[in-house]
């Protein structure tokens, strides 16, 4: 994804003078490095000092540039919180804060690297539109709709390098703040963003051979919800399931359940996700996520148990 | 740069007329703090005659519907008071939204939001204003245009470390087109802070060290900091550090704390009227 956002960025930087990229020193900016060589004066490395990143995209956009604030998802939001929250939302400045390793990616980087709360912290902010696609392919699509709008600042999840593409035979294309259908299917949906959503896929795969036909949405747009699109999932299917790389609280199992309750449907709904715990492990992204519970084995007793 | 520099060496500063200015505006702003019980009076007197120059001598007219060509954000924004009376005097700011100070039925609060008339960023929470300013000069350097960025800060802000991460960024791009000046009246909120806080100064070295122009002017000097900007080598960002006095013009105001936030009762009032009668540069 990562690789994806910095080429799309630069193909649309060749005809927007108006785009500026501003880094706080991570290595990751690295993959932008095409885009820095051919416009050194619209890269801008702060160091390591995200307050004055986000301070600068503020003033830059008010000057009439569309900057995106880029650095590891931790140091994006958390460290500068208050800053993207004056700054960027309360001024509703058109500036997109980009948080890489959302989740925890960075796995075997400890806690301090993990953006464990990134959707609900950015969702909480009036103003604040949050996207996290799932594959390369959506991360273009995203990218590119960050780069169109002009409207107020968004958060744009990414992951790392190397995500596979899960979205080439969706049912939907990516429409921002429309819940897109990667696969259909009857007995159960699985509903979630971000890399983790390979889990569905992979699932979904398994469950079509056990005779269970279980369809796939994928949730890019965390605000503004697709309430509309969540409703008729609630209606259609008996058994649906969210899976989400965050805490418990402030996220889109949260938000299902509420709008469940809202409308009065009855599906039976379970949601995966990170626990509301740091993680002291240290090893593969797929091994701290099983540990918390979020595994393809987790997935399919989900959509099956009684 | 070289067009504000041209200005600036052939206009003359009429000191007398600041003098006469700022008493108005003090005027107005003790006449506003009759409406509601908290204004942030002494921290607007404190900035005053900066903010005069800023906009008076420094700020260059705009075209078509931008009134300055030049920027200006106040970073304390506890200090606008100084900015609205300002801006009502420039006719940017209507009378009607100053008599509204504060109510439902008006726009502006006790902190500059961004969108009113005359208001560039939306300020309050302090260690903002430079960062933002930093962005703005550099979108102005890497457009090449011309403008200048003014901004206001208060001591206390220099102890935000995202002040000083600003300062930073500022220096390594050689910012040229950002002018800062900082209140230093010697409180913040609670106290005296070269009691509490004695490591922040000296500040004009700090800034030096940091690769800034600065220079220390009397900040009620109206003629001085008109001077020590316009003369500025024009290479970096410059720094002017204005020695202030915290509720500037009314004597039993100035250096006392609780005037950052209270509003004077009707025989404060009074006093600080005849008081400032008597005010000199």
């Amino acid at each position: 994804m990562r690789n994806t956002f910095a080429n799309t960025f630069y193909e649309a930087a060749k005809t927007d003078p108006r785009l500026c990229v501003v880094v706080a020193d991570i290595s990751p900016a690295g993959s932008m490095e095409l885009f820095r060589k051919e416009y050194p004066k619209r890269f801008v490395n702060t160091g390591v000092a995200e307050q004055i990143m986000i301070g600068m995209c503020a003033g830059m956009a008010m000057r009439g540039l569309r900057p995106f604030a880029y650095t590891i998802a931790t140091f994006a939001l958390f460290r500068p919180f208050e800053f993207v929250r004056d700054d960027l939302c309360y001024q509703g400045l058109p500036v997109t804060v980009v948080g890489v390793g959302g989740g925890v990616t960075y796995s075997t980087l400890g806690g301090t690297h993990h953006a464990m709360e990134d959707v609900a912290i950015a969702s909480a902010m009036p103003n604040m539109r949050v996207i996290a696609p799932c594959d390369p392919a959506e991360a273009k699509a995203a990218t590119q709709w960050c780069i169109a709008q002009e409207q107020g600042p968004v958060y744009l999840r990414l992951g790392k390098a190397g995500e596979p593409n899960i979205t080439a035979n969706a049912v939907h294309p990516f429409v921002f703040g429309r819940l897109r259908f990667l696969r259909d299917g009857r007995d159960v949906c699985i509903l979630g963003y971000g890399s983790i959503l390979k889990l569905g896929m992979d699932a979904a795969a398994l469950l079509e051979e056990r005779g269970v036909s279980a369809a796939v949405a994928s949730v890019h747009t965390l605000k503004p919800l697709d309430r509309d699109g969540l409703a008729q999932v609630l209606s259609q299917f008996e058994r649906v399931i969210v899976i989400e790389e965050m805490v418990p609280r402030g996220g889109l199992g949260e938000a299902v359940k509420a709008l469940a309750c809202e409308l009065g449907t009855r599906p039976r709904i379970k949601c995966l996700s990170l626990k509301d715990d740091f993680i002291h492990l240290y090893g593969k992204h797929e091994e701290l996520l099983a540990a918390h519970g979020l595994s393809l084995k987790h997935v399919l007793a989900s959509c099956t148990d009684d | 740069m070289e067009s504000a520099s041209t200005l600036t060496q052939t206009t003359k500063f009429d000191t007398a007329a600041a003098r006469r200015r700022c008493m108005r505006y003090r005027r107005r702003i003790l006449d506003v703090s009759q409406k509601v019980t908290a204004l942030h009076i002494a921290p607007a007197f404190s900035c005053l005659e900066m903010t005069d120059v800023i906009y008076h001598a420094l700020m260059r007219p705009g075209s078509g519907s931008e009134r300055f060509l030049d920027v200006f954000l106040m970073s304390k924004g506890h200090g606008c008071m100084s900015q609205y009376a300002i801006l009502e005097d420039l006719g940017v700011m209507p009378t009607e939204e100053i008599e509204r100070y504060c109510t439902p039925a008006g726009i502006l609060g006790a902190h500059p939001d961004r969108g009113n008339p005359g208001i560039t960023a939306s300020t309050g929470s302090l260690g903002h204003g430079l960062g933002i300013a930093v962005g703005m000069a550099y979108a102005e350097m890497l457009k090449g245009a011309d403008a200048v960025v003014h901004v206001v800060l208060s001591d206390g802000e220099l102890q935000e470390g995202s002040t000083w991460e600003a300062v930073m960024t500022a220096a390594n791009h050689r910012l040229a087109n950002l002018l800062l000046f900082v209140d230093m009246n010697d409180f913040s909120g609670l106290e005296r802070m070269s009691e509490a806080h004695p490591a922040v100064y000296p500040v004009v070295e700090k800034f030096r060290a940091f690769g800034w122009e600065a220079v220390e002017v009397n900040g009620h000097n109206a003629g001085a900091v008109y001077e020590a900007v316009t003369s500025r080598a024009r290479a970096r960002p410059f720094a002017l550090i204005g020695k202030t006095v915290k509720g500037r013009g009314v004597s039993f105001m100035e250096h006392v704390p609780i005037w950052h936030y209270r509003s004077p009762n009707k025989e404060e009032y009074a006093s600080a009227l005849r008081d400032l009668a008597e005010v000199r540069s």
